[in-house]
């Protein structure tokens, strides 16, 4: 980054903002924005309950379950898709219906489904994480080179083979869904808790909002950024050095 | 005694013709005829060139020698035996490589082998050896993008060589690197030839690299693709590499070809 010809680090534009933040914060203008520093003291405050130990728990194995099961299921699907003409004329219009529709519309009916506890939440996360991995497995699928499949044909390759071959092929496309899922699966799971609202961090946001802590309710909110971003980073390492393999596909 | 002849006529037959071609007729949907009555034998060992402009189906009769393809009606043989898909006796190589981009050079060669499950010490043995014969001694760990296109191609034509087919299909295995890796790869084949006892059929649109490889050369016509010509040049190509560029019977048959095939392009 550079700023008037001087060259800045890029965190630069954090501090900004946060230098910002602190500084309207301290004008104590609304309720809603305390200062930064009064966040940060609060972190440990959040971090270090009993209740905040066991909210991590349930969400973090709900969204793992959920993204567990969107993956499994996702890649099958968009295989499914890729592979038969049939199955992709069925379902591609569902799946694209799902991926831009607004899904928090449907977590009442979910939890009416599964009711007021960890399963909805997991369910929630599926169904926000899996149509986008299906969507692009099914793209890396259609777009396995031709000549790839006949060459593993013309040296006897079988059935196996061949689905091995085109797993690997549309790898990274799997990776580019995958990490697309894991960052709406944690959209999934803060939705999912908010309306669920009596477990989880759910519960925790409700607890603070509803007792002015704002400190404590931004805290948990930089905890939730801080945990989506990490996944989905520690995705991206691994999907460059796919990316890299895949460098010779064309 | 007249059944000894016909053994020994059969016999013959086998020897000479690895390959043979009936009556190959390819109609791609309902009304594009690939191909129109194709009647050809391969020799054994020899290289020969199926040559044409584009559209002659030279791609497509290979593919179907291959068994990626199913001839419309007629047959091919292979070792006297009907070809119905893909055999061991016959290995391909393809234009654009074809290479797994997630498996380094020596897996890439020992592809075929793993598919004929070969145990792993043996086949990377084996790749490794042709790796090393087609030129690429050293590179044997690295991946498909960290090699040029010359290169690659040359993992190709390990990975055919390393399953040791009767026969090598190649489909215009040259034209997607530049020229100077061209003609270098050229006379690697060639003298590849020597060590190797295999028969090529060698698909291409170059006339020059046709006389300059191939014991025999198949002229097809396009639209429909038909059997227009069958040209043995006579080259000695035991010399210099170099030397067979400046050979006037080279230079003259290459015109020669030039003049008959210039009509499909007018």
């Amino acid at each position: 980054m550079e700023l008037y010809g001087f060259k800045v680090p890029r965190f630069t534009a954090l501090l900004f903002w946060a230098a910002l933040w602190e500084f309207v914060g301290q004008f104590e203008l609304l309720l809603l924005f305390p200062p930064l520093s009064e966040v940060l003291m609060a972190l440990p405050d959040v971090l270090t309950t009993p209740s905040f130990g066991e909210a991590a728990r349930l969400t973090v194995a709900s969204y793992l379950g959920g993204l567990t099961l969107a993956i499994v299921i996702g890649v099958g699907l968009g295989m499914l898709m890729g592979l038969v003409k049939a199955a992709d004329n069925l379902l591609n219009m569902w799946v694209n219906i799902f991926l831009s529709a607004p899904l928090s519309a449907l977590v009442p009916v979910i939890m009416i489904l599964f009711g007021m506890g960890m399963p909805t939440v997991v369910v929630t996360v599926f169904m926000f994480a899996v149509w986008i991995i299906a969507l692009d497995t099914r793209a890396g699928v259609l777009h396995v080179s031709p000549s790839l499949m006949e060459m593993s044909r013309s040296f006897g390759a079988s059935r196996v083979a061949r689905f091995r071959i085109i797993l690997w092929s549309a790898m990274p496309e799997i990776l580019a869904g995958v990490r697309l899922g894991v960052i709406r699966g944690v959209k999934g799971v803060v939705i999912g808790q908010l309306l669920v609202s009596i477990i989880g961090v759910g519960a925790l946001f409700s607890l603070y909002s509803q007792n002015f802590l704002m400190a404590h309710f931004w805290a948990l909110i930089l905890i939730l950024f801080a945990f989506a971003l990490t996944l989905a980073d520690l995705i991206a390492r691994l999907e460059t050095r796919i990316e890299y393999y895949a460098g010779a596909r064309a | 005694m007249n059944m000894n002849t016909a053994i020994n006529i059969q016999e013959q037959a086998a020897t000479d013709a690895i390959i043979e071609v009936r009556g190959v007729h390819k109609v791609y949907g309902e009304t594009v005829t690939a191909l129109q009555d194709i009647n050809l034998d391969f020799n054994r060992g020899e290289l020969t060139s199926l040559l044409g402009p584009s559209g002659c189906g030279k791609t497509t009769l290979l593919k179907i020698i291959a068994g990626l393809l199913k001839p419309t009606s007629g047959e091919v043989r292979v070792n006297g035996r009907p070809v119905t898909g893909p055999g061991p006796e016959r290995a391909f190589v393809f234009q654009d490589f074809a290479l797994m981009p997630w498996a380094t050079v020596v897996r890439n060669a020992a592809f075929g082998l793993e598919l004929q499950g070969v145990a792993k010490a043996e086949r990377e043995a084996r790749a490794r050896h042709y790796v090393e014969e087609v030129g690429l001694a050293g590179f044997e760990d690295k991946y498909p993008h960290e090699l040029s296109g010359g290169m690659r191609q040359r993992v190709g034509l390990a990975r055919a060589l390393a399953v040791d087919a009767d026969v090598l299909l190649m489909d215009e295995p040259f034209s997607a690197v530049d020229e100077q890796t061209r003609r270098k790869f050229q006379e690697d084949l060639i003298r590849l030839r020597e060590v190797e006892n295999k028969t090529f059929i060698l698909v291409t649109h170059s006339i020059e690299e046709s006389v300059y490889l191939s014991d025999r050369i198949i002229m097809l016509s396009p639209r429909p693709g038909r059997l227009n010509r069958i040209v043995t040049p006579e080259i000695d190509r035991s010399g210099d590499p170099d030397l067979i560029r400046r050979n006037p019977e080279y230079l003259d048959l290459i015109d020669e070809i030039w003049t008959g095939l210039r009509a499909y392009v007018e």
